[in-house]
């Protein structure tokens, strides 16, 4: 060892390099003074952006330059934290739509490959395992949950004398994280869809203790994601990278449901048992379904109007 | 002149914090030292995550709002002194009242600690501030928390402020000015113990809180922990302050504690008859805490210690000449704040995560840095409590006053 780096020095150095040829960079537009600066010290951030983090309003409270410059920030720490270009998308909810989800549990065989395709898709801390989807694996002729297998692993699925019930945000109509977030962190926006503004939640969970789903889920540790699996197409309320200490959930894939694609877990299922639609369109394949199918509700007597229903071929 | 009295005033009383004997001395720097450890270790918390606590998915809160939730009883029980002291006008309570409002400003600030401790992201708090960030009051039960403990803080920290600042002067206190802010502060007390048990227990999603018993039974062992442990404190005060206690005051408090526990006791048996009667959904949490299920019931031997304990302690404050005997009624309060601290501590907060609302059994045990970092919260209380007694019984005796020329603070007051 002379005068050659080791690789994790030589890391360091060009992260370094990185953040200063970036902070000279964006130094002429705005902070020009404070974004020029390499500042270790702010968690591998410019001055400018920690103090623009630090200082960043509520979702629901910025303008559109305000919303920008988050947008930016956003872009430029995926950057620094996984040498990954993305693009952070802030897609409003779409006129005359809100969204709901029909299962049907004849098809499901508990593949979980919904559940593949939501972590890949929402960029998910892969250490941490955070899910937004669980795939139950419950007893037939038995819809207790505490009877139900949730890490099952056997050689083939389905499992005979097994159904598989797989449960996720419900986006409730009446959503109790809502009520429980002491700072208005989470709401539900027009189109039906439960968001979480990750840049305001103080990471009490409360919201946790509160959904009778378990479909929220919180970030332990710092999550880590492989450059090559990040998902560059993100919007801010929904699969952006995610910060330490702070909650996240299933937010029907926005960055995708807002630009009329359908969400990962419907496009990842082979069996074709998910059906995603607009509620308020009466052509729609899940308007069919809730007219023509007997559908029930998970927990329906807790009274928080789930807008995900279930039901079965007959 | 009055600001200038005011000045005096605050910097007598902080001189008088930091005076005393060698003995003094170290207490306070055993608590700084273990306040201390507690921070590096919060230090490590900020740094890392949560991920150094046994906090998951599954059991999202632990240790610390169990100690929470458990600290604001206390903090509430304060008033079993304020309201003898100034509804019922007893000059023995009087006397020692000030000290139980010093009581709950340290177990609010415990409580407060405790919660922001918990956070994720500490350094967003000012997401609460009305104004300039966007506070969920009425709707969120944690914001009605968050207005109640600040509100019990400010009234147990004016009130008594007054008073002392009254006497400092020499004066009698108005009675007509501070009278209505006790009566406030006696509701308030009521309240800060009903708002945390409501934030519990507004949770369907939970069933194992969801009841309607929860905020008598909150109500109810804090009336018998908090007195177990203003008893054993009044009389560390006797022995290491000449600071004179009445025994009647302490004879009212374990009478107090008799009846609270009593009826805790008679709450926890109702709870454990309708859920064991005819056992539902509703009743697996309590099945985990007690019985434990399958292979798991890690909190199953502390929730019958807790039992045993308040049982023991119950039938020795129900025998006369026990209750009397200053060693046995020692032990009894030893036994109910411990017992409490179990049931409404761990015993109450994670069974309702386990099971989750998907069925799964995932169990949680305190990490070491959680349990350095609770240390260092309690020290930080103790802290308190043992800085402002000191000023409040120099003041309360007289042995400083606007009148009195301060004594100049001596080298070897700091040194020795």
């Amino acid at each position: 060892m002379s005068t050659d780096r080791d690789p994790e020095e030589q890391e360091r150095f060009e992260k370094a390099r990185r953040r200063f040829l970036k902070g000279a960079g964006i130094g002429a537009a705005a902070t020009a003074a404070a974004a020029t600066l390499p500042a270790p010290a702010w968690g591998g951030q410019t001055l400018g952006d920690a103090f623009g983090s630090f200082f960043q309003k509520h979702y629901k409270r910025m303008n559109p330059d305000e919303i920008n410059a988050a947008l930016g920030r956003i872009e430029r720490r995926a950057r620094d934290r996984y040498g990954v270009d993305i693009k952070c998308g802030n897609a409003p909810p779409l006129e005359g739509v809100v969204f709901g989800y029909a299962l049907n549990l004849s098809r499901c065989k508990g593949y979980r490959e919904c559940v593949a395709g939501c972590i890949k898709e929402n960029n998910q801390g892969r250490d941490s395992q955070v899910q937004y989807i669980r795939v139950l694996q419950m007893n037939k002729g038995d819809m207790n949950l505490e009877h139900s297998e949730h890490y099952y692993n056997p050689k083939e699925v389905p499992v005979p004398g097994k159904f598989y019930l797989p449960v996720q945000c419900m986006q409730c109509d009446d959503p109790p994280c809502v009520k429980a977030c002491p700072v208005k962190a989470t709401w539900m926006e027009p189109d039906g869809v439960t968001v979480v503004d990750y840049d305001w939640c103080i990471g009490c969970r409360y919201c946790m203790a509160a959904c009778p789903y378990w479909a929220r889920h919180f970030n332990w540790t710092k999550p880590q994601i492989p450059a090559e699996e990040l998902n560059p197409d993100t919007h801010y309320l929904g699969n952006r990278p995610r910060p330490l200490g702070v909650v996240e959930k299933c937010h029907f894939c926005l960055q995708r449901t807002r630009k009329g694609r359908q969400p990962a877990c419907e496009e990842a299922c082979p069996t074709g048992a998910r059906v995603f639609g607009n509620l308020l369109d009466p052509n729609s394949e899940i308007r069919f379904i809730l007219a023509n199918k007997t559908v029930f509700r998970l927990k329906e007597e807790l009274g928080t109007e789930p807008k995900f229903w279930y039901y079965t071929d007959e | 002149m009055t600001i200038m009295t005011l000045l005096r005033f605050v910097s007598d009383a902080a001189r008088e914090m930091f005076r005393g004997p060698q003995k003094y001395w170290g207490w306070l720097g055993l608590l700084t030292v273990i306040v201390v450890i507690g921070g590096f270790q919060y230090a490590r918390q900020a740094q890392e995550g949560l991920v150094v606590t046994g906090m998951s998915d599954q059991v999202s809160w632990g240790f610390y709002i169990a100690n929470f939730a458990f600290l604001v009883g206390i903090a509430a029980a304060a008033v079993l002194l304020v309201i003898p002291a100034y509804l019922f006008d007893r000059k023995d309570v009087k006397e020692v009242v000030l000290i139980g409002e010093g009581m709950a400003v340290a177990a609010v600030v415990m409580a407060m600690a405790f919660v922001t401790v918990d956070l994720g992201r500490p350094d967003r708090l000012w997401h609460l501030l009305p104004g300039i960030g966007e506070f969920n009051w009425p709707l969120s039960l944690l914001a009605w928390d968050i207005v109640v403990l600040t509100g019990y803080l400010v009234l147990n920290l004016a009130i008594p402020f007054y008073v002392l600042f009254s006497k400092y002067r020499g004066k009698e206190p108005n009675f007509r000015a501070y009278f209505p802010f006790v009566v406030l502060a006696m509701f308030w007390a009521i309240s800060i113990h009903t708002v945390t048990a409501f934030l519990f227990s507004a949770n369907p999603a939970r069933p194992f809180w969801h009841t309607a018993l929860l905020g008598p039974r909150f109500i109810a062992s804090a009336f018998a922990s908090g007195p177990a442990l203003i008893i054993l404190t009044l009389q560390a005060v006797r022995k290491f302050t000449d600071y004179p206690i009445s025994q009647s005051v302490i004879d009212l408090l374990a009478l107090i504690m008799t009846f609270a526990l009593q009826i805790s006791l008679f709450f926890v048996g109702a709870e454990l008859f309708t859920d064991f009667y005819n056992e539902g959904a509703h009743a697996a949490s309590m099945h985990y805490l007690f019985l434990g299920i399958g292979d798991f019931g890690a909190l199953r031997p502390w929730i019958w210690t807790a039992l045993a304990m308040n049982l023991v302690a119950v039938a020795i404050l129900m025998i006369n000449p026990l209750r009397r005997h200053v060693t046995t009624l020692n032990f009894a309060c030893v036994l109910a704040f411990i017992g409490i601290w179990i049931e409404k501590g761990m015993g109450l907060v994670i069974p309702g995560f386990i099971p989750t609302p998907l069925g799964e059994i995932f169990e949680y045990t305190p990490t070491v840095p959680e349990l350095l970092i609770t240390a260092g919260v309690w020290a930080l209380g103790m802290l308190v409590f043992t800085l402002i007694t000191k000023a409040v019984i120099a003041i309360q005796s007289g042995r400083i006053s606007l009148h009195k020329q301060p004594e100049p603070a001596k080298v070897g007051d700091f040194i020795r």
